[in-house]
């Protein structure tokens, strides 16, 4: 067992110039500090539409990440090629393969959660998340880069994501992933309403960006 | 179903941005000020008044299941192209908004001037293909899919200028620090949605 843990650190170390510190970082910063949805304010749409129970959100999350990671390797790797003028076509045709991908995979081995997420799986196609992050990255970076950036900034999506299904659905109906928390350790939760309407994720949401900005010092002009 | 039903229903009841958060990115970005809020309402209801129809009439003729009937040629009676929606879709919108955006650049210097930068924007715009795709699965004819382009585009108009109203107001105001802007906003249409639910009768 402990041969196994020292091999794959060797691993890793060879690997190192691929996480080195700049990369690393790619990952990390969208997770809370550059974070997508509360800092940088794109990906709104599905973030609250989808996030009436966790597992729905983990569903998109995932995809979203896949959807990113796949257009921001090709986009990268075409980026040299790409006219100027057309780019946002291009990578909307990418963008709609990928995500076309993704529907048919859920539609195969998910389909109650394809059939729950509804069209929001095709709008990740217009989720300001994807397109951002080609624009604004893809487009002038490496392949690798690329993809770390994507990842991470499908991460940090992915995390409010949770979060907010997380309180949506606890206080929502009482459950998690199903299974009914509160009746588990002998109490009654009577539901509310108000976190099962399209109203509540918005405000669960604001509360989200209070507690964080609180946190992270971050002050937006009025 | 009743056409003038629907179009009440698509405005309040099942409005794209309280009940479905479509095109929230842009919907939030542009809704600091009355007059852009409503430059950038009147180009979506636009969009999507024209989009709709367009992509029912692709949909039908072309990518539904057995949709290529029409051609005559056996081998393509039963071909089912609706995998392709997504793609199709999107690139019908993009080339409609570049279209428009040519076209009133030549017409009217004037509007383009003032809609200008808000015109690519559409094509990204959640509402616009989220518009289309809700027009597919509610299985609409015709009639109802042009009605529900325009009706569900005017529900956004309607909402971000009442959003941009209240933002423009909201400036005065002594808002937490770390709650300004976006968080302060998010609570806000959280307010709106639950008076929006209230045309549906609850």
């Amino acid at each position: 067992m402990s041969t196994d843990v020292k091999e794959k650190e060797v691993a890793i170390q060879e690997k190192e110039p691929l996480f080195s510190a700049k990369n690393r970082k790619l990952i990390t910063d969208p997770l809370d500090a550059k974070n997508p949805i509360t800092v940088q304010v794109l990906g709104i749409c599905s973030a609250l539409a989808v996030t009436v129970q966790l597992k729905p959100a983990l569903v998109m999350a995932i995809s979203v990440i896949a959807v990113m990671a796949f257009s921001s390797l090709f986009i990268s790797l075409l980026r040299n090629t790409i006219p100027a003028r057309i780019r946002i076509i291009v990578q909307l045709a990418v963008v709609a393969t990928a995500v076309t991908l993704v529907n048919e995979v859920l539609k195969a081995y998910a389909y109650d959660v394809s059939k729950q997420l509804s069209v929001f799986v095709g709008l990740i196609i217009t989720n300001c998340i994807v397109m951002g992050r080609l624009e604004a990255f893809a487009l002038a970076n490496k392949p690798w880069p690329s993809v770390l950036d994507a990842i991470g900034n499908g991460l940090g999506y992915g995390v409010i994501l949770v979060i907010v299904a997380f309180f949506r659905e606890l206080l929502g109906s009482g459950s998690l992933f199903g299974y009914k928390v509160f009746e588990a350790i002998g109490l009654s939760y009577p539901g509310n309403g108000l976190m099962m309407i399209p109203a509540g994720a918005a405000i669960t949401l604001g509360i989200v960006i209070w507690v964080q900005r609180w946190r992270n010092g971050y002050v937006e002009e009025a | 179903m009743d056409l003038f039903g629907l179009a009440i229903r698509s405005v309040f009841v099942e409005n794209m941005i309280f009940a479905y958060f479509l095109g929230m990115c842009s919907y939030l970005a542009v809704s600091k000020k009355v007059k852009t809020a409503v430059g950038l309402g009147l180009a979506v209801t636009f969009v999507l008044g024209i989009t709709a129809p367009l992509n029912w009439l692709i949909y039908e003729f072309i990518l539904k299941e057995g949709a290529l009937k029409w051609t005559g040629i056996e081998a393509l009676a039963s071909v089912d192209l609706s995998f392709l929606t997504f793609i199709v879709f999107i690139a019908v919108i993009a080339a409609f908004v570049q279209l428009l955006e040519m076209i009133i650049e030549k017409v009217s210097p004037s509007l383009y001037a003032a809609l200008g930068i808000f015109l690519p924007l559409i094509a990204v715009n959640c509402s616009i293909l989220g518009g289309g795709l809700f027009m597919i699965s509610k299985e609409f004819n015709f009639a109802e899919a042009s009605v529900y382009g325009i009706s569900s585009g005017f529900g956004w108009f309607l909402a971000v200028v009442a959003l941009a109203a209240i933002r423009e107001r909201l400036k005065y105001s002594n808002v937490p620090a770390p709650l300004r802007g976006l968080g302060i906003t998010f609570i806000l249409v959280g307010l709106m949605a639950l008076g929006f639910l209230s045309f549906a009768g609850f």
